[in-house]
């Protein structure tokens, strides 16, 4: 187990390390000059020069690139800024403040927002799952397999902005969205974004429901399941504790992307309800050409893709005994 | 005469399905007595797993029709209350299936599927039910039986994994086990020693068996009584001696003659029963066997093919064909 997760962890860091590097380069493909963004509008060739030298950009890619990859494990010395102590993922070329700060900010934002919401649709949708496949061409599975086309169907930004008008503007049922931390308030926390939460598993619990359904079925065929039968196990038990674990492991497969896609940035969901969170950080560093915070919210969303894919290989172990972990 | 164990009577079993009726099970009557085993023979889709299913209640409700009588010990079992029937199943009535890789939970201890059942009808705690595990494993031959307990189902080899079915079978003392072709996923040397275990623990337990298979090699090993089905229908019905050496039915020769022999030369073919079995959406008017039989002929060709022949005589040896006992001697010579 222990020898899993360090192979594991090792094998993350390289992974990201790739995609720092991909991202890095590819951003000075693009025909646009910090530099000039950084200096302001009317910026004369001197100004340019200097800022081009405070921002790093006069030094070799490959140097560059070196020093932002050190920055992290052994921190940084800016010129005319002072010491970025490790992790440093540098200064923010628009706002000029470290950008480890600026995400470690805007993180617990997402961070709740993703969790809030695949606990409603992970519940929801595992749930809608078994009783439509306990209820196998009966109304309730319809009404199931329904509403889930139709949940995979719709846009946050449609649906999000129709439960905004409805339920906030026009009816006051629920409260503006609004992000309050966890510790300051838990019952403002959750009531600020209990319609994310909402708008967000609507559209995830179709897809769960879909997989658990198709996965209940094939389980409750299972010869297994019908020897936990023949023993006298309530039907209850069979479902629960027998069929319901076979289930399990493609669940928790696509929970773990849905959680590391999430984490990364729910950049629609963000946007539809003026929530200040990662993704709408990832979407302002591309726009003003920011590569520290660019950097910063790739490594964010790849790292929380990794480290959930982790995650779930080691739940795999515990769901499944059959399964090794070497 | 004392009434039997379990006691059949016109089952009829039908499941609804989208190409139509399929006519699984058909009248069919037998009976086990306490303390012995019972033979169904037959090929695949002859309806003997479907009738044992019918037995424990595992059928699917939604879309199957029975009729008929199922009574064990005297209580009718169709129609019975779904608590009644899951108090009866690995209580009273038990069951080991084929494969016992699929059939065992990937996902759950040997030790705590046999303990479970232990728990559910004995009302054992955890402590007990795991002491209880392990005197089962011992029954069935598990070697170091106090590890083994907390072993997975896919840690066992295949013989090992059958023998913890058949302890978990056996954890409440059943007075009926019903074994669905119990060897037919392991290898030979395996097939003996299973086969063997079930007759011990027959002896020593008093346990009524009712055993599914298409090997009349089992059959003649462990069974007192066979019952030898075709579509869904009994069509020889005696003690084991009387079906494998005075056998009467068409069906019975093919199904004999079908199977190798050592005593047999080498240069013998096997004589495989020619033809299919018929759809059981589709069964042939009158003798269900006619299209297949080499006898009709002989038999009446009218009758065969448009009355049905009951099993007679109704009790004792009995089989369902015209053929008068005289033909069926001098034939089978």
């Amino acid at each position: 187990m222990l020898r899993f997760i360090t192979r594991r962890t090792f094998g993350a860091v390289v992974t990201l390390v790739i995609i720092a590097a991909v991202t890095f380069f590819l951003f000075f493909a693009v025909p646009a000059d910090p530099a000039r963004l950084a200096c302001g509008k009317v910026c004369p060739p001197e100004l340019l020069e200097q800022a081009r030298h405070n921002l790093g950009l006069d030094q070799p890619l490959f140097a560059q690139f070196v020093s932002w990859l050190s920055g992290i494990f052994v921190g940084r010395d800016y010129e005319g800024l002072g010491h970025c102590s490790a992790p440093c993922l540098g200064y923010s070329f628009v706002n000029k403040a470290p950008v480890l700060g600026t995400i470690l900010d805007r993180l617990p934002l997402t961070i709740s927002l993703t969790i809030g919401a695949a606990v409603i649709f992970f519940i929801f949708g595992v749930a809608t799952g078994i009783i439509a496949a306990l209820r196998q061409g009966k109304a309730l599975d319809k009404i199931a397999s329904v509403s889930s086309l139709i949940g995979a169907s719709v846009q946050i930004y449609f649906v999000g902005t129709l439960a905004l008008y409805f339920l906030v503007y026009q009816n006051h049922i629920l409260r503006q969205p609004k992000y309050v931390p966890f510790t300051e308030n838990p019952l403002s926390w959750a009531a600020g974004l209990l319609l994310p939460w909402i708008v967000l598993a609507l559209i995830f619990t179709a897809n769960y429901t879909r997989m658990t359904r198709s996965t209940m079925v094939e389980q409750l065929g299972e010869d297994y399941v019908r020897t936990a039968r023949a023993k006298g196990m309530s039907a209850r038990s069979v479902v629960m504790r027998f069929a319901l674990r076979g289930t399990l492991t493609p669940i928790v497969t696509i929970l773990g992307i849905d959680l590391g896609a999430l984490i990364g940035g729910a950049i629609i969901t963000e946007t539809t309800f003026g929530l200040q969170g990662v993704g709408q950080l990832s979407i302002r560093a591309v726009t003003s050409s920011d590569l520290p915070m660019l950097m910063a919210t790739v490594l964010v969303a790849a790292g929380a893709i990794v480290v959930f894919n982790i995650i779930v290989d080691i739940m795999y172990a515990f769901i499944d005994p059959r399964v090794r972990l070497s | 005469m004392s009434t039997p164990f379990l006691s059949v009577r016109d089952l009829t079993v039908d499941f609804h399905t989208e190409d139509g009726v399929v006519h699984a099970v058909n009248g069919l009557s037998f009976d086990v007595e306490k303390g012995t085993t019972l033979g169904i023979v037959g090929e695949s889709g002859s309806g003997k797993s479907v009738t044992n299913l019918t037995v424990l209640g595992l059928h699917n409700p939604e879309n199957t029709t029975i009729s008929g009588e199922i009574r064990l010990d005297g209580d009718e079992l169709i129609g019975a209350s779904r608590s009644s029937m899951e108090k009866l199943r690995g209580n009273k009535v038990a069951m080991i299936f084929q494969d016992p890789l699929t059939s065992l939970s990937p996902y759950h201890t040997i030790g705590k599927q046999i303990g479970e059942v232990y728990r559910k009808h004995k009302g054992a705690s955890r402590a007990e039910a795991r002491d209880r595990a392990i005197e089962m494993l011992t029954r069935v031959g598990i070697p170091q039986p106090k590890t083994r307990v907390d072993d997975y189902p896919h840690q066992f080899s295949g013989g090992m994994r059958q023998r913890a079915m058949i302890a978990m079978a056996l954890v409440c003392d059943p007075d009926l086990l019903i074994a669905d072709e119990p060897t037919t996923a392991l290898d030979v040397t395996v097939q003996a020693q299973i086969l063997d275990l079930l007759k011990n623990l027959q002896d020593e337990m008093g346990t009524s068996i009712i055993l599914i298979t298409h090997d009349l090699g089992v059959v003649a090993n462990t069974a007192h009584d066979v019952l030898v089905m075709y579509a869904g229908r009994a069509v020889e019905r005696g003690t084991v001696k009387e079906v494998l050496h005075e056998p009467r039915h068409p069906y019975t020769w093919g199904l004999l003659g079908s199977m190798p022999r050592l005593s047999s030369a080498v240069d013998v073919p096997l004589l495989p029963v020619r033809g299919t079995p018929p759809s059981l959406l589709n069964v042939p008017p009158g003798c269900p066997f006619h299209p297949r039989c080499d006898y009709v002929k002989l038999a009446g060709p009218e009758l065969c093919r448009s009355e049905r022949p009951e099993l007679s005589p109704h009790r004792g040896h009995g089989d369902a064909c015209y053929l008068t006992l005289a033909q069926k001697r001098e034939i089978h010579k």
